[in-house]
């Protein structure tokens, strides 16, 4: 298949993605929507994290503390009375810089250490939001979060709250899109390949560690803002650590380093619980079956099965070819 | 003086606890680089294969033998056949991962298909209280610490004064040396992961008449076995023994002279804190393997 030929294939299924993602909402009810939202705000959580464990190899669990983290920021700001944007710009800044000093760790510690520690963040994280009442209200909650009005738009109905969330999935992951393909994404992708030799070929990788967990966190922040005002009530309850750990199997089902990874790990974590309601309580075991299943037999990932299977066709195909040429070869040396 | 004296013996007792199931975690990074993210169930579950035993109409000691029974074909032998060896290849985070949804698995699999209510369950010590230096203690948190200490020692003897310990150890030193030596590395292996499932079943024992049996026990269980373990060094089990003591210790002191709401983060602190300046843990050696 020739390159071209691969990119219009490419674009013709993102355009009749992104036409099923406009037009689907039309036949849909209120919850259908919240479902469709929560998705959408899922996913930027999922690919800020596959940034951070994706491309730059740095394990972090404490995604979920990041989308709380930002979701508080909306929720407290918007609720004083201060504008939606305003709060959305602080979130990210807030997330940017604590991302990045969570980075530090980091530098000093890899792999599982590195996951205890943000696990140890995430969880510290979760008894601030509990605890802190005169900031957070506590259990008890903080009610009434308004959805934004943008640029002169109400966001108040289930639909245009979608569009909203949407619209800024798209921004996002055009700028993911961007960016790894950037010298930065090459950058992160030499610190999760060989950090040794990243460093030896001048890569600044103590910067780039940082930068990736302060731009993946910032992208869980992000997230957040839109998850207050899509719930319209935030608690404590959804930040439990078991939000970073299934933003962590997101990620790794849909296939970690591969960018559409976390649009369809959040697919099957969102989505289908609710197309699978009969099984309920079934469901989560069924689930945690599925991806032991998965990753027993991909550890990259549904992308990384299918991945594979390009791979494989491609190989084939070549073998194809040199088996076609090679009798002229032989009659030569013949 | 009392109350102190109170909390140190009860923070030893859950300490002891924490110890042996730290110590199970330790051994399983040590012979076969398994973190096992679902050592926290695999404490909750046991006492549900007692507890069933029991419903069924077993004695309570019957009741024991069949829970290590279960928990040995189970969290042993069919955690470590179906789910580390097909895993094992694919590396260390794939594997931790597998064990992250194993957790979730075995959490909704209890919940779903057992109960979601919590569950008394026997103590194998009298809730009756003795004095110690003029403090009442409970005579349950002295039978646990005695129980797990005997553990811990009994296991201790085991792997230094027997050949098949020795071999065990060779093994989770260096697998490569060990086979040469004519060590049956993969026979050791499957050890290890019995005795974890011995441990995590004798702490299931131990530490559900505290708890009650619910479903989510493992969570809080599971953290602060990891904590114990790396706070005490994760390649050395004197080190896990030391790790889960302070921990037991540290997390009732906290909870009584700093914050009830903030007892949590307390160890969480100190695991940053050890993480961050002393990777290797309190009384661990530096890790040789490529981490």
């Amino acid at each position: 298949m020739s390159a071209s030929r691969k990119t219009l294939l490419i674009g013709l299924a993102l355009a009749l993605a992104l036409a099923f993602l406009v037009l689907l909402p039309l036949g849909l009810n209120r919850y259908g929507l919240y479902i469709l939202s929560l998705w959408a705000v899922t996913t930027i959580a999922a690919i800020g994290l596959n940034l951070t464990l994706g491309y730059a190899g740095q394990v972090s669990l404490a995604q979920g503390a990041f989308v709380g983290i930002g979701a508080y920021t909306a929720a407290i700001l918007t609720t004083q009375g201060w504008p939606f944007i305003a709060a959305f710009l602080i979130a990210i800044i807030l997330c940017f810089v604590i991302g990045w000093l969570l980075g530090y760790p980091a530098l000093r510690v890899q792999h599982h250490y590195l996951a205890f520690v943000t696990l140890a963040f995430s969880t510290l994280a979760y008894l601030v939001f509990r605890n802190e009442e005169w900031l957070t209200k506590g259990i008890y909650g903080i009610v009434g979060i308004p959805r934004p009005e943008l640029l002169g738009l109400s966001t108040n109905s289930p639909l245009a709250f979608y569009y909203f969330c949407l619209s800024v999935l798209l921004i996002v992951a055009a700028a993911m899109w961007w960016l790894i393909r950037s010298p930065w994404g090459r950058a992160f992708m030499a610190l999760r390949e060989n950090p040794t030799r990243a460093l030896s070929l001048g890569v600044d990788t103590k910067r780039y560690t940082l930068l990736a967990f302060a731009i993946g966190s910032a992208l869980g922040g992000i997230s957040g803002v839109l998850y207050a005002p899509l719930v319209e009530f935030i608690d404590p309850t959804p930040f439990t650590l078991a939000l970073s750990l299934n933003l962590l199997l997101m990620v790794i089902v849909g296939g970690a380093g591969f960018f559409f990874g976390p649009f369809l790990g959040a697919l099957v974590a969102v989505l289908l619980p609710e197309w699978l309601r009969f099984a309920e309580g079934l469901y989560l075991i069924l689930y945690a079956l599925f991806v032991m299943l998965l990753l027993a037999y991909s550890p990259t990932g549904l992308l990384g099965i299918l991945d594979r299977f390009i791979t494989d066709r491609r190989t084939k195909a070549a073998s194809a070819a040199r088996a076609a040429a090679a009798p002229s070869v032989r009659e030569e040396a013949a | 003086m009392a109350n102190f004296i109170n909390l140190i013996v009860a923070g030893l007792a859950t300490g002891a606890i924490y110890a042996l199931v730290a110590i199970g975690f330790t051994l399983l990074w040590q012979t076969s680089q398994t973190i096992n993210f679902a050592q926290g169930e695999f404490v909750m579950l046991p006492a549900f294969f007692m507890l069933a035993a029991m419903n069924a109409g077993l004695p309570f000691w019957a009741g024991i033998l069949v829970g290590f029974a279960a928990s040995f074909l189970i969290l042993g032998l069919a955690f470590k056949q179906l789910l580390v060896d097909p895993m094992l290849k694919h590396g260390v985070l794939p594997l931790a991962i597998a064990t992250m949804a194993l957790s979730l698995f075995l959490k909704e699999g209890v919940k779903e298909f057992a109960t979601a209510e919590a569950q008394p369950f026997p103590s194998i010590a009298p809730a009756t209280n003795v004095n110690i230096l003029g403090a009442v203690v409970s005579l349950q948190s002295v039978g646990v610490f005695v129980v797990a200490i005997i553990a811990v020692i009994a296991l201790q003897a085991f792997l230094t004064r027997t050949s098949v310990g020795r071999q065990m150890q060779a093994t989770a030193q260096n697998p490569t040396v060990a086979r040469i030596l004519g060590v049956p590395v993969e026979r050791m292996v499957l050890y290890t992961f019995l005795i974890n499932a011995g441990l995590v079943a004798l702490a299931s024992l131990l530490v559900t008449p505290i708890y009650l049996a619910k479903f989510s026990n493992g969570e809080t269980l599971g953290l602060a076995a990891f904590i114990a373990a790396i706070v005490g060094g994760f390649n050395q089990i004197r080190g896990a023994i030391a790790g889960g003591l302070l921990l037991g210790i540290v997390d009732n002191l906290a909870a009584t002279y700093i914050s009830t709401q903030y007892r949590g983060a307390i160890p969480l602190i100190l695991l940053i804190a050890v993480i961050l300046l002393r990777p290797q843990g309190l009384f661990g050696r530096a890790e040789e393997r490529t981490v």
